[in-house]
């Protein structure tokens, strides 16, 4: 292909690029450096509410922001260098709990409570995906070719639900006295409330992640297992493999590249976990980086937003899935590497 | 959030017909409205529909999009629903109208109650009141024959009676869940035990004797409650009741009618309003006030034809139609056995709730987010205080209020 002709064809795609994920990262960065915030008046102020016998007028004096000629609020934007990546990391916080030896007042700062429960979660959920993942596609493999089809799809229904709705689904199947929790007091003779503490919430978050994300892998590992090489395949057989070996020794170094790949996009995907809290409402419990990102960017009753805090969130959230792609992407390029040579 | 959300957008109504039976005058007037989804709200925008031509919106999430959709110019909606905390934010904006000319021209009706001024200007027109009493199952109660308690020890007393038979789950329902309806809980708990949440320039002042007295209270009360607490919210504790799983639980005078709705009610005719237990100071509630206000970012003429509308939707037609569905402000409202939790518990002095505080919404917030840790046992509550002025302290800084 002419460098011409090549162009061409990513030029589309890397302007898209530039337009869309480059740029608006950008401007997150800088947002993170910045603290943009209202000009307040103090002002007396007069407030005539109802209550239930009457109105009641009070007079208060009030932090009011000042509202410019053009009808929009008046606001200073002055930069502050890592001051928001400070306020999030909370490492004065940090220093106290090592001091006191203590894990239990290192759990208590938001940003490492929400580090520890999404390093846990993607690195619990990462083996136990492609583990499933190549189970399905084994299964997918050996079932007979006239039920292969709607196998497929039944298997592939997970990943097609939208994640908040699965989410969602698993909830009211465990929440208060849902069909699963009834059958598990029934079974076990025992009151059991899975929302009552953080160890049941985060397997079920693990456990839904599991089953919405192991389809995928399932059906590239498939895709993969067509174009295993039947010739060596039959050697193998011919050499007194057994099963476990065939897997071992012809099956997976095929399918390497592709757990390569289902690992990367599984680190990126489930680093950024969200839906699970939101829809299992684990907030009091256990919280991610992600619902951290949200939580800073929710308007509070007054109308405020922590957007400064918001954007260095999010840029710790980058930094943490490139930090953890490292090793993978490593793992690659020498692979690469030693292949071209 | 997300149950009531679906539960909610299923419920988004979109009426644009020209069937104005039941309405003074047509209206030719594309109009939209935001505003909650409970079932106050759900009459006064069905009786608004009624001028044709009005597209409702109900979202129990209506206050994360309110200020940036009234800020919008044209703003998205021309009618907004608030309450007393999410009038705020658009106040501040200056993204609502003084209504004075339009209430002198067609709403000579209102009751000067229902004008709420701010600095002498009309900026919303109030329809209900609202906080959280008491409600509990008459039967369970006298079957023990237990006084109707009016302390939060005698809460604990009656659960510890309920606790040792086996009628119902749990004794207690609260909306725990974490976020806003616990925010909600401690600022009842700490107003009733009459404590201030801000010292000078909004400085915080929670941890403290009170503040610590308040959380312990609270967490008492969560040894008789649905394991599950910290999910559960006002819809939640309301199936509770209606289902005869919980006894007692102080809940909103909104909820109070759906004890009795045959439909989905089990316990029809069971469940009694008191006042809320009241705190060392006065009742352990907040009062609240909903109401409608209309967008600066549209033209006279719309603004005429809203406030018009508005008019229809809080007439005495609608009252009488739906008198239990709240504790209404408007001429017609008979105040009936629904009511007579949320009246008593303003007699026994609830405090407004704090929203004209500036630094209130990032107080709520903190709370919100930084009591659970105190209730699973993670933190003990001078820490978790302490925590919680420093979550506020960061975020009012960075809003420049500090």
């Amino acid at each position: 292909m002419s460098p011409k002709t090549f162009l061409a064809f990513i030029g589309p795609s890397i302007v898209m690029m530039v337009l869309f994920i480059a740029l608006p990262l950008a401007s997150v960065l800088k947002q993170s450096f910045y603290v943009t915030q209202p000009v307040y008046e103090i002002l007396e102020v007069e407030t005539c509410t109802p209550n239930f016998t009457g109105q009641v007028c009070v007079v208060d004096i009030k932090t009011i922001p000042i509202i410019g000629e053009d009808g929009i609020m008046k606001t200073k934007t002055s930069f502050v260098g890592f001051l928001n990546y400070q306020n999030v990391l909370e490492f004065p916080r940090v220093i106290t709990a090592f001091a006191n030896n203590s894990w239990q007042q290192f759990m208590a700062i938001d940003f490492w409570k929400a580090l520890r429960f999404t390093l846990s979660f993607t690195l619990i959920t990462l083996p136990l995906v492609l583990f499933f993942g190549l189970v399905i596609a084994l299964c997918i493999n050996n079932v007979a070719k006239s039920i292969r089809g709607p196998v497929i799809f039944i298997s592939l229904l997970p990943m097609i639900i939208t994640p908040v709705i699965g989410a969602l689904a698993i909830r009211w199947l465990f929440i208060g006295d849902g069909i699963l929790t009834a059958f598990l007091e029934w079974w076990l003779v025992r009151d059991i409330a899975m929302f009552g503490q953080a160890w049941t919430i985060e397997l079920m978050m693990m456990f839904y992640r599991v089953w919405h994300v192991a389809p995928f892998a399932g059906i590239v590992f498939y895709a993969a297992l067509q174009t295993v090489n039947q010739d060596t395949v039959e050697s193998a057989i011919i050499d007194g493999a057994s099963r476990w070996q065939k897997l071992r020794y012809v099956i997976l170094p095929h399918l390497m590249p592709l757990i390569v790949f289902v690992t990367l996009i599984h680190l990126m995907d489930s680093y950024r976990v969200f839906e699970e809290v939101v829809g299992f409402s684990s907030q009091a419990h256990v919280i991610s980086l992600q619902w951290l990102t949200y939580d800073f960017l929710m308007l509070d009753q007054t109308g405020n937003r922590s957007i400064s805090r918001a954007s260095a969130s999010a840029m710790l959230t980058m930094i943490g899935i490139i930090l953890l792609l490292i090793p993978v992407l490593r793992g690659v390029w020498i692979d690469y590497k030693g292949k071209r040579l | 959030m997300t149950i009531k959300k679906i539960a909610t957008t299923i419920a988004i109504s979109l009426i644009s017909s020209s069937i104005w039976a039941g309405c003074a005058f047509e209206n030719n007037t594309e109009l939209k409205s935001l505003t909650a989804g409970f079932d106050a709200w759900k009459a006064v925008t069905n009786s608004m529909a009624e001028c044709g031509n009005v597209t409702s919106t109900l979202d129990q999430d209506f206050k994360d999009k309110q200020p940036d959709a009234f800020a919008a110019n044209p703003s998205l909606y021309q009618i907004g629903g608030v309450s007393n905390g999410t009038m705020v934010p658009l106040l501040n904006a200056g993204t609502i109208r003084p209504l004075d000319d339009l209430v002198s021209k067609y709403g000579g009706h209102l009751k000067p109650s229902q004008l709420i001024k701010v600095n002498g200007k009309i900026m919303a027109i109030a329809m209900m009141v609202n906080n959280q009493h008491f409600m509990y199952r008459e039967d369970v109660l006298s079957e023990f024959r237990i006084a109707v308690p009016t302390t939060y020890d005698e809460v604990l007393a009656a659960a510890a009676t309920i606790a040792k038979y086996d009628v119902v789950d749990y004794p207690l329902g609260g909306t725990y869940k974490a976020g806003w309806n616990l925010g909600e809980e401690f600022i009842n708990m700490y107003l009733g035990n009459g404590g201030s949440f801000f010292g000078e320039g909004n400085s915080p002042s929670i941890n403290n004797a009170t503040g610590i007295a308040s959380l312990e209270t609270m967490k008492d009360l969560t040894a008789y409650m649905d394991p599950e607490y910290l999910v559960s919210d006002s819809t939640y504790v309301q199936q509770q009741f209606q289902q005869g799983k919980v006894a007692m639980a102080n809940l909103w005078a909104s909820r109070a009618g759906a004890m009795d709705n045959a439909e989905e009610s089990q316990v029809v005719g069971k469940v009694i309003m008191s006042s809320a237990p009241t705190g060392s100071a006065r009742a352990s509630s907040t009062n609240w006030w909903d109401g409608i206000v209309l967008a600066t970012n549209m033209t006279d003429e719309q603004a005429d034809a809203a406030f018009q509308v508005v008019m229809e939707g809080l007439d005495t037609e609608m009252v009488q139609a739906n008198n239990d569905a709240a504790v209404w402000l408007i001429d017609g409202y008979v105040a009936g056995a629904a009511a007579a939790g949320a009246i008593a518990t303003a007699d026994n002095g609830a405090a407004p709730y704090p929203s004209s505080s500036p630094g209130m919404g990032a107080m709520h917030t903190a709370l919100g987010n930084g009591i659970a840790a105190f209730l699973t046992g993670d933190k003990d509550a001078a820490t978790a205080l302490a925590d919680i002025e420093a979550a506020y302290t960061i975020a009012a800084t960075e809003s420049g209020l500090m």
